[in-house]
Formats: structure tokens, sequence, C-alpha cells
């Protein structure tokens, strides 16, 4: 289990100390990482405030307050802690995690809180491409918020899909998933500030549904497909266009067989493609913003990531999966993104 | 943002579906909460209908209506579903077995918890592979979620939007926490054209600047608290606009600081 060390400690600023839980601890340590909060502050004074949006992806926000408050709950009365009650608003909340962001870079645009499981930070992309379209925001803070709790935990566990060790994505003997706990944000705008031509470009995004099963992936991957096509056509990029594709590949068994069903149907094993869930663990409704910010630095940097802890590709795949990191430039990545309920979300990255 | 209302569906106490909601409107009656209905849409496999979550019931209801009264396939419509609690009863039994001596989470109860579990269930039910959303914003989980199918409608390539808000009160003790006078649940099928089914047209605009008009509210007290008991439950000025073919903006509050002005005219006369 990928877990961030001392988030415990972590204190909010005080006037926002009543958000105080794992999750909104994990988005403001986030938050203050690589000179984010300097870039909301330089849109803010040039859009202002209200032209700003909030978008982030959780699946569970601050539900580990509400499992701790249920094992305080009062014997005679079976009352929850009165010191809980008030925060529930402010943690356990869907909401709480995008109205803590909104409070804390005191942005007062449009905000709302995307929940689609594993796909739900890929999802607050698509719509905040539709608000800036729409006109609503000249900006917008997109972001995915995950943090351990037991629900996810004991979850995922009865399903059996969490693997013993470190997840092996795409691997012949692959026992499940890793989960991992991240927040991850972007500032999404219509265009470069300051001329800054080399920024990294949401070109293109593609969205489903399975229309299969509650938890299960359709078979030959039907939802991941539409979702894929979707996205080369809002990207008007065409297959042979893709340098990478960042698969969903969480390592458990059906996940992995079926995108690589869906990818190779689309691809024919032309494409380079791995999964980064060794690296960072399953980090759910955060991998959407985890793995967009990683997408970003492999186009930077000219890296396409090989699958970490995978040793034997397995054979039954067909899609050509790396084991071996890889420098090269790259130009556009396709990243995959799949929850539970059938949802799927495929994002388009490239350079201007 | 300019949308039409194809097909409407509502529930709540009192309220059994869209046609009785418009009669009270209509007929001015007094409002009668006595009577809590418990949905049990067809839509769901009989097998599902009994293991699902009463907000699964709930918002698959209206969608259902919604979709019937639209005479629209829901195939060709993208969900957005929003809900400030979700799936609260699921939460309560996880958070219940967790707290016993021996915790577990059943892998029904888990793949259930999500918030995104009545749109899972909705596009399985219903066949559509579209695009399907589901989010939270509090109490203005109503007006996000009705951006969110105006910005598909207008910034994507979708036709129709199913779009359905619903929320539940929770079970003691989470309740406390936050606590939602009654159930309600409403839903919209929306496009971008008019249709010969058409009710409503509908203008939506995010105002900015500070707040300057009250938000329309309900004159009878009772359905006035309803509006402000559940966060639905903030579309019932928009139900009543659509009821009375009303010529209006309704103004709906959004988060702390914002607001929508809906501007309404009915697409044809009053039957009666």
């Amino acid at each position: 289990m990928g877990r961030v060390e001392g988030l415990e400690e972590v204190s909010l600023k005080p006037n926002l100390s009543h958000f105080t839980c794992r999750n909104n601890q994990l988005a403001f340590l986030g938050l203050q990482q690589d000179g984010f909060e300097d870039q909301v502050l330089e849109a803010r004074r040039q859009y202002g405030a209200h032209r700003i949006g909030v978008l982030i992806g959780t699946s569970t926000a601050g539900i580990l307050e509400t499992e701790h408050a249920y094992q305080q709950k009062n014997p005679d009365t079976g009352r929850l802690p009165a010191s809980f009650v008030p925060r529930g608003r402010y943690t356990q909340d869907a909401f709480s995690v995008a109205h803590f962001v909104r409070a804390y870079l005191e942005i007062t645009g449009p905000a709302v809180v995307i929940s689609t499981a594993c796909s739900s930070s890929a999802k607050v992309f698509a719509t905040a491409s539709r608000y800036i379209e729409a006109g609503l925001c000249e900006a917008v803070v997109v972001g995915g918020v995950d943090s351990l709790c037991l629900t996810t935990l004991y979850g995922f566990s009865a399903l059996q899909l969490t693997a013993p060790g470190p997840c092996r994505p795409c691997d012949a003997s692959r026992e499940g998933l890793t989960l991992g706990e991240a927040a991850a944000f972007v500032l999404l705008e219509k265009s470069p500030r300051n001329g800054n031509r080399q920024a990294t470009a949401l070109l293109g995004y593609g969205e489903s549904s399975d229309a299969y099963h509650m938890s299960h992936p359709h078979p030959t991957g039907r939802g991941a497909l539409l979702s894929m096509q979707a996205s080369l056509e809002s990207s008007n990029l065409s297959v042979s266009d893709i340098d990478f594709i960042h698969l969903h590949g969480t390592a458990t068994v059906a996940n992995d067989q079926t995108e690589d069903r869906a990818v190779s149907t689309m691809f024919q094993n032309k494409t380079p493609c791995s999964s980064t869930k060794g690296w960072t663990g399953h980090t759910l409704g955060a991998a959407g913003a985890v793995e967009v910010v990683l997408g970003d630095l492999c186009l930077q940097q000219g890296f396409l990531p090989g699958c970490l802890n995978t040793s034997t590709v397995d054979p039954t795949f067909s899609s050509q999966i790396l084991l071996e990191n890889q420098e090269r430039t790259i130009h556009y990545i396709m990243s995959n993104f799949f929850g539970f309920g059938g949802n799927n979300c495929t994002l388009i990255l490239g350079r201007h | 943002m300019e949308i039409f209302v194809h097909g409407v569906g509502v529930l709540g106490p009192g309220i059994e579906n869209w046609d009785s909601c418009r009669n009270l409107f209509k007929e001015q009656r007094l409002y009668d909460n006595s009577v809590t209905p418990d949905p049990m849409p067809s839509i769901l496999p009989a097998n599902e209908r009994r293991r699902s979550s009463e907000i699964v019931r709930w918002s698959l209801e209206v969608a259902q209506e919604a979709v019937h009264n639209s005479q629209l396939s829901p195939k060709d419509m993208a969900p957005v579903f929003a809900s400030s609690g979700g799936e609260v009863g699921i939460l309560h039994k996880i958070c219940q077995s967790l707290a016993s001596p021996v915790p577990i989470v059943s892998p029904t109860l888990f793949h259930q918890s999500v918030h995104n579990a009545a749109a899972g269930y909705w596009s399985i039910a219903s066949g559509s592979q579209r695009p399907s959303t589901s989010l939270a914003c509090y109490d203005s989980s109503f007006g996000g979620g009705l951006l969110e199918a105006a910005t598909l409608l207008a910034a994507a390539q979708e036709k129709f939007v199913l779009f359905a808000a619903y929320d539940i009160p929770a079970p003691f003790p989470l309740n406390e926490t936050r606590p939602l006078i009654a159930p309600f649940a409403l839903a919209f099928v929306l496009g971008k054209q008019a249709l010969p089914m058409s009710v409503s047209w509908l203008d939506i605009t995010l105002l900015s600047e500070p707040m300057s008009k009250a938000p329309t509210t309900m004159t009878q007290p009772s359905l006035e608290s309803l509006r402000l008991g559940n966060p639905a439950a903030r579309g019932l000025p928009l139900l009543q606009a659509i009821a009375n073919n009303l010529s209006t903006s309704v103004y709906l509050d959004f988060l702390d600081n914002l607001q929508f002005r809906i501007d309404h005219q009915p697409c044809r006369p009053s039957p009666d």
C-alpha cells in the first residue's frame, strides 16, 4: 500500500482548520508543490478570481473521518461524537475537497466534485474544457485527491482485487492492484500564459459507459474502445499519431486483459504502452490527475516509462507493453481511465 | 446556454410523478406530504430491484419517467447524475460494519458504495453507452448538475442529456451530520433543439457578479421547507415554472457567491 508518511501531522491554515481530515491534508500538501499556488495567484490576478473554476475528482473524500466516528459512537445513544457532527460537511461530504481547494486558493468561480470512482479526476479535465469552451471560465483548477480509508482497503480486498505485494501491471502472474493515495493539481487554461509555448495541452477527451456490470469490465472492452475512439475524434488525431498509450493498467487480472484487447484491437500492436501503477499504486479517484502530471513529465522530458515490477508480460496480450524505460521525443500521449459502474474516460495530451 | 426540456420526472413525499406535481402547481392545491412513495423502477431487472439501494430506486424512477415522457431512446442520452450525499444508506451500512469487532466490507456493498452507483445501474439498465457523469456540490448539487448538463450540450457533441438530481435522508446516526427534511428526486431530458414533444425552452446564465436577486422561492411554506431541506428540491421553482407554462426567470443560488438566472419559456400552450 502506498501511504503518504506523516500526513496526519499536516496542519491546515488556522482559518481552514475545520476542513482537517486525511483527504484535505493531502490536498493541502499537493497544492503546495512545484509553485502551483504561485501560478494560480498569477492567473487570479490576470483573469479575476470569479473567472477561475475548481473541478476535483475524488471517490471517497474524507470518509475515513466517518469510519472513525462510527467506531466512537456513544454505546448508549448510538450517536456520533458531538465533535464530528458539525465537521461532516467539511470532511466526509463528497464536495468538501473542492470546497477546501476553493477556499484555500480564494477562487470564486464555479466548483463541482466529480465522483465516478477511478475515472473521477480524468473526467474533471473533460468538464473543465467544456466550462472553458462555454465561456464560463478562463481557467480551471483541475485535480484529483483520494486518501486511504478502510472502505476501499476492505472493499478491494473483499473483491479479491488487491495484490499481496507491489502490483505488477500486465505481468503474466499479476495478482491485483496496490492501493495508493495522492493529490495532483493542474491549472487548465484556454491558451498558454506569458507565451509559454512549451506547455502541455489537453488536446481532446473521450468518455463512455460499458453498460455491462458494476465492477467487471466488459470482456472485449467495448466501452474502452468507444472512449479511445472519441478521444481521437475530439483531438483530430489518428491512431498512427499516438506515440504512447498510458494504460489504466491497474494490475487486476480482468482490467489489464480487457484493456489489452481494446488497445490491440485499435492500435494493432504498433504503439508502445505501459501502466505507471507500479510506480504510484492505484490512487483511485486521483489517478486521472496524477497520470496527467506524469504524462506532462513524459512529454517534457522525452521519456516512456516501463511497467515497474513487471517481469514477464502476459503471453496472451497482443499490445506492445514496455518493460524498460525509453528516452525519446514524443508528441502525443493517450491516457486511459476506467472506473466502477463501467465509467470510462480517455485523455489526449500533447505539446504545442 | 439555451436548451430544451423534452421530458420531466419527479418524485417526493406526496408527489408521485410529474403529472401529480403539475397538478399540485396548476391547481395551487395545499401540498400534502403525508405519503412518501416507495419507488420500484421497472427498468431495473427484478433481482437488481430487490437488492438495490433506496437512492438507486429513487434516481432511476425519475430518470425512467423523464425518458418515458420524452419519447426518446435513453441510449442517445448522456446521463448526468447529481447528488449531495449519494449512497448514504450504503455508507451507513459499511461504517457500521467497519466499527464492528470483526470489520468487513461485503463485495456487493463495496461496489454499491460509489457515488456513481446509480448512474452505473442506469447505464446497465438502459443500455446507454453515452458518457455518464456523477457529481456532488453540497446544497448546490442541482445547480452543479444543471451546469454539467448545459455545458455537455453547449460544448460537446451530445444531442441529449438525461439530468437527474436526487438526495435522501441518511439513516441514523449519519443523518445528524446532514439533516435532510425528506427524500426528493427529479429528472429532465434536455436537448439542443426543439422537438414536437418539447415542453420548455431554457436559457441558463451563470451570474458571477455579486448576487443582486433573491433566489426564487416557493409560496407554500411546506414546499419552501422542502426546497431548502433537500438539495435536489432546489429545482422546485423551475418545475413550477414548467408546470404552469410561465414565461419567467428563475433565480437559483449556486455555491456561496454565484447565482443562475434561468429564463423559461413554454414550448406549447397548456392543454387545458
